[in-house]
């Protein structure tokens, strides 16, 4: 190239000082620039997308990202509206030989477009709003469980859903659990080992604190019996369904509790542990892609999901080949966001070894609810076509209990077969505790 | 005690799989470690051996070849022995997807630009297009698929000399879908025989409107999109309406048959219990002595220890990110190992594009048991060995080599690791 070879830089020393140029006005603005000149085109993003897979009529993750971004360097061009179908199922980051950062632009560009262009008091935005703050509507719920769950799946209720607030009728609400996770916690007076070099701060998440208690108890309990003082601190959503509907405002003032609560534990030796795959998705990766929080860097690199913490730090391997249970076949299945932090195998290696279990991996398609998209009405069909495929492979599997990480993905295995799900550690803790 | 097991293998390609299921067979347990999806999706599909030595060829016998080759290329350090050990691996692997394994003899496979391609293996779907079969050919293209134009491919074959006469038509997909599908929407179509926008099956409407420009040719080439889980059922129906034979012409990325060809090796490192850690990258080690404890793989901001007996680098060439440079140099970024290059970076490549490049031969430099070595000589690790593309001495563009020289690295290098794991 003729500027390197005649460099304006007179020795070599001060060209690899080498500044780019800017040369668009938008310094305060995130740089998503290195990102979109990265991509060359390959189109691996578009062929691993599960919504481009069902639906013509989405573009796929390339145009999403990289070309939107471009599209938008024009003062005067809207975001496409077709970024609202996109699933935030992450698969295009996993795919990209290139690193471009697809599902961080996505993110950026979903949070302009609901900021910018979306009506806010249009149908869609409330129901989106009141889909991602799903945290507050439990803490009511969860109040009175008893006549949440009769009401919310009362199919007059169910019917006005629909029709009033675009919440398919099609799925029947998670139940709601007697007692909370937090509320058991307090009963049983806390943490019941305490140690000085092994400590852990539980993100429980929304799920399992107000729907799966025994997913949260059997964490407690596994990390309990490998003598881990375990700290339960305050904590808010994760931000997974508000990045998912741009709700980048609500994720904020989330992650701000969650930065500041954990980064506080971490200076004192805490690591944090999630059970929800989303939920170390997004301390791990879109916390700091998005936020910027005092901490936010050190609560990312010391999130871990509970099993991959377990497999680092302990004999986990041994333990199980040592131990043994009842006769049971799994159906399992690897949530997309646990793809990406490479614990998309780490449930069937793990458990092949435990004796009395036949587990089987249902195969790489995405369950198709991604969160809050499944439970929309004008995405519940695409969200069943993305699932065709696992729930063919969960019934051909020989086990009829279905198992995975990600609360969302268990309710959509559950819908479309009927079986009954398992989380991982349910089964750790009826090997080893 | 952590994450352990006897052998780990670093990338995610032909060579790190072919790797893993070397080590395997020696009944070590084996884990692979892989950043992205597998670049396989972005390849032919087509099992290259060699084809050209310093630009001369096609070669017909790339066996007798290997002895053309410069002493430092890879294939003369693991021999003729290493590069059918390369092949015998992957032939149990891909099982009877594949054709070619009949002959030593390359075949000629018409590629996606028209040109006429020396390879050692090939998807069967290929088969019936060689360009050694003396029967003529009708390529067909869509009018949507603009980057496979079927007249030029039908030109270009023919200037190549072929021994028949070829053809190309460029027809409507009996679907209109929008301007910028994807090869495997295509493929969806045909696979699951979609209704056509008049209602027929797709199948057929595509079929009758292929069979009123034959004109006595005897085959039919597609480019690679003839269905994906029912290719063999999409082609059999194709070819029986049409009453010719038809064949798939290998397409760049989104490459259907490489898609397959990753899909049907990642089901055989699963069969062969191989356990796969992927979506994080490998970024340093942890050595004692000459000897690496644990590979560290990056989960976002933590490193993550990987704990083996023996290791095995095969995270590719410079277009893979197995190899790295900047203007000062050129480096293996995971164990920082030895990479030779000119100092001056002009040199680096030639000024003729087609050219012998020196970049396209940069690599780690292997001992005879494949250990990447120092600036002297030495080994640098005791235990660790490279496949594939990071390794040096080959210039597999040009010579059509690259498939051949990750199956013949990894054959030696995961053998080796695994007998003394």
């Amino acid at each position: 190239m003729s500027d390197a070879e005649n460099p304006s830089n007179p020795t070599p020393d001060e060209q690899t000082d080498f500044e780019p140029v800017q040369v668009f006005d938008d310094e305060t603005e995130m740089d998503l620039r290195p990102g979109a000149d990265n991509c060359y085109k390959c189109t691996t993003c578009d062929t691993t997308c599960p919504v481009a897979e069902v639906d013509d009529d989405f573009p796929g993750p390339k145009f999403q990202g990289p070309e939107q971004w471009r599209l938008k360097r024009k003062d005067d061009e809207d975001i496409d509206d077709s970024i609202t179908s996109c699933s935030n199922c992450m698969r295009c980051d996993n795919a990209c030989p290139s690193s471009v950062p697809l599902s961080q632009m996505h993110n950026t560009a979903r949070g302009e477009y609901v900021d910018k262009q979306m009506d806010k008091l249009s149908r869609e935005y409330l129901r989106n709003r009141l889909l991602s703050n799903y945290r507050i509507m439990a803490e009511i719920g969860s109040k009175v469980p008893r006549l949440t769950n009769f009401a919310l799946n009362n199919s007059l209720v169910q019917k006005v859903n629909e029709k009033v607030l675009g919440i398919t009728s099609e799925r029947d609400f998670p139940e709601f659990a007697e007692q909370t996770f937090r509320e058991w916690w307090h009963e049983r007076g806390g943490a019941q080992v305490s140690s000085e070099e092994k400590k852990i701060a539980y993100f429980h998440g929304c799920y399992s604190n107000y729907n799966t208690p025994e997913v949260a108890k059997a964490l407690v309990r596994v990390f309990e019996e490998f003598g881990y003082e375990i700290a339960v601190p305050r904590q808010r959503c994760s931000g997974t369904p508000m990045f998912a509907n741009g709700m980048l405002d609500d994720a904020e003032r989330a992650a701000e509790v969650n930065v500041s609560e954990f980064s506080d534990l971490i200076d004192e030796g805490y690591d944090v542990i999630a059970s929800c795959t989303s939920c170390s998705m997004s301390l791990r990766q879109e916390y700091p892609e998005l936020f910027e929080f005092h901490g936010t860097a050190e609560v990312s690199a010391h999130t871990y999901e509970a099993m991959e913490y377990l497999r680092i730090h302990e004999d986990l391997e041994s333990e199980i080949e040592d131990a043994s249970v009842e006769e049971q076949s799994f159906a399992y299945h690897a949530p997309c966001h646990a793809r990406n932090q490479g614990l998309e195998r780490q449930a069937v290696e793990l458990f092949r070894e435990l004796d009395g279990v036949n587990i089987e991996d249902v195969g790489d398609s995405c369950s198709g609810i991604s969160g809050t998209y499944g439970w929309k009405d004008e995405k519940y069909d695409t969200s069943m076509k993305i699932g065709e495929e696992m729930f063919d492979h969960m019934e051909h599997a020989e086990g009829n209990v279905g198992m995975t990480e990600c609360p969302t993905c268990s309710m959509q295995m559950e819908h479309g077969t009927g079986y009954d799900i398992k989380h991982p550690l349910q089964l750790l803790e009826e090997a080893l505790v | 005690m952590p994450i352990r097991e006897d052998v780990l293998v670093v990338g995610g390609g032909l060579a790190a799989a072919t790797a893993a299921l070397a080590a395997r067979e020696t009944g070590r347990s084996v884990r692979l470690v892989a950043h992205k999806k597998s670049t396989l999706r972005q390849a032919s599909g087509l099992i290259d051996v060699l084809g050209y030595v310093d630009g001369d060829g096609p070669r017909a016998d790339p066996y007798g070849a290997i002895t053309d080759l410069p002493d430092d290329h890879p294939y003369r350090i693991v021999g003729e022995e290493g590069v059918r050990d390369g092949l015998r691996l992957f032939d149990d692997a891909v099982g009877d997807m594949y054709a070619g394994g009949h002959t030593d003899a390359n075949a000629l496979v018409p590629t996606y630009g028209g040109t006429v391609k020396p390879t050692a293996r090939y998807p069967n779907s290929v088969a019936p297009g060689l360009a050694s079969v003396e029967e003529d050919a009708l390529f067909v293209g869509f009018e949507s698929t603009t980057d496979f134009s079927a007249p030029v491919v039908a030109d270009h074959v023919v200037a190549a000399g072929v021994p028949f006469e070829a053809r190309g038509v460029t027809v409507p997909f009996p679907i209109r879908f929008r301007d910028d599908a994807r090869a495997t929407r295509f493929a969806k179509a045909l696979d699951e025989d979609e209704a056509a926008d008049d209602g027929r099956g797709v199948r057929r409407a595509l079929a009758e409107s292929v069979g009123e420009h034959l004109d006595g040719e005897e085959r039919v080439g597609f480019p690679a999109m003839l269905g994906d889980d029912h290719d063999e059922e999409v082609r059999e129906e194709l070819a029986d309406r049409l009453g010719v034979s038809v064949f798939e012409v290998p397409t760049g990325p989104p490459s259907l048959l490489g898609l397959k060809l990753e899909d049907r090796l990642f089901e055989a490192l699963d069969e062969a219990g191989i356990r796969l850690s992927t979506g994080n990258p490998a970024v340093g080690y942890e050595a004692d002595g000459d000897r690496i404890e644990a590979v560290y793989v990056d989960r976002k901001g933590k490193d993550v220890p990987y704990h083996a007996e023996q290791f095995v680098l095969a995270t590719g060439g410079l277009v893979g990110k197995g190899i790295g440079s900047d203007r000062e140099r050129v480096t293996e970024p995971v164990f920082d190992c030895h990479v030779p290059h000119p100092e001056d970076r002009y040199d680096w490549s030639e000024s003729a594009a087609f050219g012998g490049h020196a970049f396209a031969r940069f690599g780690v430099v292997p001992d005879e048991e494949l250990r990447p070595t120092t600036a002297s000589g030495e080994p640098e690790f005791a235990n660790l060995r490279a496949a594939g593309g990071v390794v040096g001495g080959a210039d597999v563009a040009r010579e059509k080599s690259a498939s051949g020289v990750s199956l013949a690295t990894a054959a030696v290098a995961g053998g080796r690791a695994g007998e003394e794991a």
